[in-house]
């Protein structure tokens, strides 16, 4: 096998055996970038130069024999979503193009100290907003298991430079399924950890109550290796929680005993592809060959959870995104063009209705605004504005939380009786870039087994668990109760001992 | 009353809390340094970056609550108040909406000289939120530049609301005077309105009882930019005028018309309406979810109200008992301050006589810290050197007039009492001494020496006038005892 087919975890293992270097391993990733991301489109930005100073450095300390970090020497890439100081940190929006924040986000400066190989940015859906990575301003993304397909979304270039063997290891974040449904979509394994496991600082906001940092990987195995190194209380983030992290990546070996694994209602309605429904339940028989007991539960609210985050997250973004108005953050507009423009429609109006033209600075945020967001970042600002307005509130916003609370109920019940809740990431394996473009409505139901963990502050991961007769991959999501990442990853582990579709690669042209 | 009028106001007073550092970062919250300097990623809201509270801009905040005689909720939380304003950089306000940490106090005012009726006047809440950052605007040569200045943006802010209780402009600047001196008592803030630690503004409108006897409301104005507690009274007085002449011509009421935001001009001595804020009435107010919710324990609030410690209603009525002062005086000393308060305590106790104390702190040194422009804390002269020279005063060593004499010479030369008088050539005469010198004045007198045979025991203090004239270390009540006696001999 070649360097790059190999995994985090054993590209580490041949890293401190001195048996590969940093930088060959990073002239492979570098290389296989530049023969297939062409096509594939998962990196906004690779820094080449830099990865291959910071990995002549720990190939260095190594030799010198000195200590290295929990990750030293490996190529991670990170959403563009992360800050990280002094370097570009767009979130894929033409507002935030120029954008270089003076500090690390804490996930970045954790990845710095363990001496990771900061590789490039991925490609997103523009601040995280969508579900097939067609919204970032930049660049489309494109399933590497068939280019013609979506990679999912938002973390879409996350998931795709791992299925494209371009780095072993990924950062993304989940809001209401970014990592998830990507990894699912790709056939790799990502991680949506407890909200409160990762610190948020320096994460760019969307929905700060649903936001969440977490790994791609190909195996669970190097998902525990990344939460490890990820994880943590951070008191730059009131709401990351102080509690001790787990050492996930030597207990995700251990098989889970007697593992009771529940199976939705509600999850295997209508809607749901029959191949999909066939590779989750095949995936639930091994389990029961694992010796896993398995049992129906209901999670009776879930069917309201799209319509709830769908009021959730666009309020908290519509706040979120205030800032980005042109005075002290994000693109401004053309002023010598906005006040000729003033003078013009003044003019028109006539001595006396000056006043009914909007002032200089009003006029300025408008314009900076329409022109730094994309579609959808705007559609969903003008949704949450509405969901908070006076008189809407309480029917949409408070309603929402009521939801939100029912839906946590819900889990608390459910995963009373289960170890482990087992079902689909999505209904559907990737669809065609374009299909859905038109039809917003159609996008947002894509999210519907995914949200609720994110409502309910629960982690979930998902992880390959067959593909479809056209060949694409199709997810299995595992989720459990809050702080209980070791329990996923190590049911996750058990089912990637027990079968090789995680070991699959897409033939690149 | 002459006017047919009750004019009704409420306060709605902002204070900077005295922290070394920002709400929700580690920023400092010096006043006056260059602009910008005082910033970091938190506080001018860069992408990515998160807020957290600081933990004594709460306790400071729970120790006013508590004094204003609060109630202090148990669960409080975070809301974003959101608005577009260049001064605002993330587009929200970090503020309290709907649970407020602490609700229903109130305040007592009073005046020792009578120009109020002492009342309570109600607390609605009071709250914390961040502070904005200011613009500056630089218009200069045609160039209409906008600068922002952010140091002062997430500052702690108080904001305490009263109810519609006061009734006049009177009361309203005892509401701030009383309430100012409680916020300085409990050291949570040093409460300077020109550098903009308190800011108040102003809800006011009438209840004119017309010619049939109905009452009428006037519709509610909110007054601005009034940065002193004069310039309070004064644009209240004016607005309470300016309300009911435009009740008489237009007649509107309490509800017909939006709320009006006036400022007041205080060169110009008018108030004048501001232009509408656009969409100000929905600040969509939503909870922060950068914040944790904070729980306040009952044994917290205990804790708090035990370390109050005196407030200056406690304290007045302590210096009336105690060192037996009219409440004339004790509210003077207590206004004062709570540094001057203890000074005059530690002299009390050293001379063993509250009255003489008072009257020398408040007299004297008074007088001297205004001249000087200093407050006692800098003042020069500790309370055991001024208690030397009451002592002095007290036994008849110095008469008062010279004892003033001594304080100026002890703060101009830095020296003791004793040493003070000596160098003045101030000491005590021996009696016999004394009486050689009365001898000779009554034999020098006889029209005196008549009056006072007649009954006219008034011409004795003649004698003590030629005396001090003779010799000015005389003690003038014994001169004249001595003076009558050798009268009454004769």
């Amino acid at each position: 096998m070649s360097l790059i087919e190999l995994s985090a975890t054993q590209l580490l293992a041949e890293l401190e055996a001195r048996r590969i270097t940093s930088v060959e391993l990073t002239q492979a990733c570098l290389a296989q970038i530049e023969r297939h991301d062409g096509r594939v489109g998962a990196f906004l930005r690779v820094d080449a130069q830099g990865a291959l100073q910071q990995a002549e450095r720990i190939d260095q300390r190594r030799r010198n024999g000195e200590p290295v970090g929990r990750l030293g020497g490996l190529p991670v890439a990170v959403k563009d979503l992360l800050c990280s100081r002094g370097e570009l940190t767009t979130c894929a929006s033409r507002m935030l193009e120029n954008f270089r924040p003076p500090y690390d986000a804490t996930v970045v400066a954790r990845l710095k100290a363990a001496d990771a190989v900061l590789l490039g940015r991925t490609n997103m859906d523009e601040f995280a907003m969508g579900g097939s990575t067609e919204n970032s301003a930049f660049q489309k993304t494109r399933n590497p298991w068939d280019l013609e397909r979506i990679p999912g979304g938002s973390s879409g270039g996350a998931a795709a430079c791992l299925a494209a063997s371009m780095v072993p290891l990924s950062i993304g974040t989940d809001t209401g399924g970014s990592i998830r449904q990507p990894a699912a979509l790709c056939g790799v394994t990502g991680l949506k950890p407890t909200y409160g496991r990762v610190s948020r600082y320096g994460l760019v906001a969307f929905a700060s109550s649903l936001d969440q940092v977490g790994p791609l990987a190909r195996t669970a195995e190097d998902a525990a290796l990344a939460l490890e190194v990820l994880a943590g209380h951070d008191p730059l983030d009131s709401t990351s929680v102080d509690r001790p992290v787990p050492n996930y990546h030597q207990t995700v070996r251990r098989p889970l005993e007697g593992l009771r694994l529940g199976l939705v209602r509600e999850h295997f309605g209508p809607g749901l592809d029959g191949e999909v429904e066939q590779a989750v339940r095949e995936a639930v028989r091994v389990y029961e060959s694992l010796g896993a007991k398995v049992k129906q539960v209901s999670l009776p609210h879930s069917k309201y959870g799209v319509a709830a985050y769908y009021i959730i997250a666009p309020s908290e973004a519509s706040s979120n995104l205030a800032r980005y108005d042109g005075v002290h953050y994000g693109h401004r507009t053309d002023e010598r063009a906005l006040a000729d423009e003033l003078a013009a429609e003044r003019q028109a109006l006539g001595p006396g209705r000056e006043d009914e033209v909007d002032s200089a600075l009003v006029r300025m945020y408008r314009r900076s605004r329409s022109e730094g967001f994309g579609p959808e970042v705007k559609r969903r600002i003008m949704l949450g504005t509405y969901a908070l307005s006076a008189g809407y509130y309480d029917a949409y916003y408070l309603k929402a939380l009521k939801v939100r609370r029912l839906i946590r109920q819900d889990f608390d019940r459910a995963l009373a009786e289960v170890d482990v809740i087992a079902g689909p990431v999505t209904a559907a394996p990737a669809f065609k870039i374009g299909e859905k473009s038109d039809d917003p409505l159609a996008m947002y139901l894509v999210d519907l087994y995914t949200v609720s963990a994110n409502l309910a502050g629960i982690g979930g991961i998902a992880l390959v668990c067959g593909y479809s007769s056209g060949g694409l991959p199709i997810g299995l999501q595992l989720q459990a109760a809050p702080f209980e990442e070791e329990r996923l990853l190590r049911a996750a582990h058990m089912f990637q001992q027990a079968t090789d579709w995680h070991l699959r690669r897409p033939k690149l042209p | 009353m002459s006017t047919p009028y009750e004019i009704v106001i409420g306060l709605e007073v902002h204070v900077q809390l005295r922290t070394q550092t920002k709400l929700f970062c580690g920023c400092s919250t010096l006043f006056g340094a260059p602009p910008n300097t005082q910033t970091c990623p938190i506080c001018t809201g860069m992408p990515g970056t998160l807020p957290v509270m600081n933990r004594l801009a709460f306790e400071l905040a729970l120790r006013t609550a508590v004094a204003l005689h609060c109630e202090v909720a148990e669960f409080t939380k975070w809301d974003r108040k959101q608005y577009y304003y260049p001064d605002l950089p993330k587009g929200y306000q970090i503020s309290q909406f709907d649970l407020p940490f602490s609700a229903d106090g109130y305040l007592r005012i009073s005046d020792a000289k009578g120009r109020i009726e002492p009342k309570k006047v109600g607390i609605i809440r009071a709250h914390l939120e961040e502070d904005a950052g200011k613009s500056v605007h630089d218009e200069q040569a045609g160039q209409a530049d906008s600068r922002i200045d952010l140091n002062r943006a997430g500052t702690p802010l108080l904001e305490i609301v009263s109810m519609p209780d006061m009734r006049s402009p009177a009361e309203a600047k005892a509401y701030l005077a009383e309430l100012k001196l409680l916020l300085t008592y409990l050291d949570v803030s040093d409460c300077n309105m020109q550098e903009g630690s308190l800011r108040v503004d102003a809800n006011v409108n009438l209840h004119i009882t017309t010619e049939s006897g109905k009452v009428v409301a006037t519709p509610i104005v909110e007054i601005k930019n009034m940065n002193s507690f004069r310039s309070v009274e004064r644009a209240l007085a004016y607005e309470a005028e300016r309300q009911y002449e435009a009740w008489r011509e237009t007649g509107q009421e309490l509800g017909e018309v939006p709320k009006q935001t006036r400022g007041w001009d205080d060169a110009a001595n008018v108030t004048r309406a501001q232009r509408h804020k656009e969409e100000s009435s929905d600040y969509r107010y939503f909870p922060d979810p950068d914040l944790a919710p904070v729980q306040v324990d009952p044994e917290t609030v205990e804790r708090v109200r035990s370390a109050l410690g005196e407030l200056p209603a406690d304290w007045r009525h302590r210096l009336e008992v105690t060192y037996t002062l009219t409440p004339y005086d004790s509210d003077v000393l207590v206004n004062q301050g709570r540094r001057f308060v203890d000074y005059f305590v530690q002299l009390a106790e050293l001379t063993g006589d509250g009255k003489l104390a008072s009257n020398w702190m408040q007299q004297d040194v008074l007088r001297e810290m205004n001249e000087r422009g200093i407050d006692i804390v800098q003042f020069p002269i500790p309370p055991d050197g001024l208690a030397e020279l009451l002592e002095k005063v007290k036994c008849g060593a110095v008469d008062t007039t010279r004892g003033r004499e001594v304080l100026l010479t002890m703060l101009e030369t830095g020296k003791t009492a004793s040493e003070a008088m000596e160098s003045m050539g101030i000491h005590a005469l021996d009696d016999s001494t004394l009486i050689e010198l009365c001898r000779e004045l009554v034999a020098a007198n006889p029209k005196l020496v008549a009056d006072v045979k007649s009954g006219k025991l008034q011409a004795a203090g003649a004698f003590v006038g030629q005396a001090k004239k003779k010799n000015p270390n005389v003690n003038p009540a014994r001169v004249r005892e001595i003076c009558l006696e050798l009268i009454q001999q004769m």
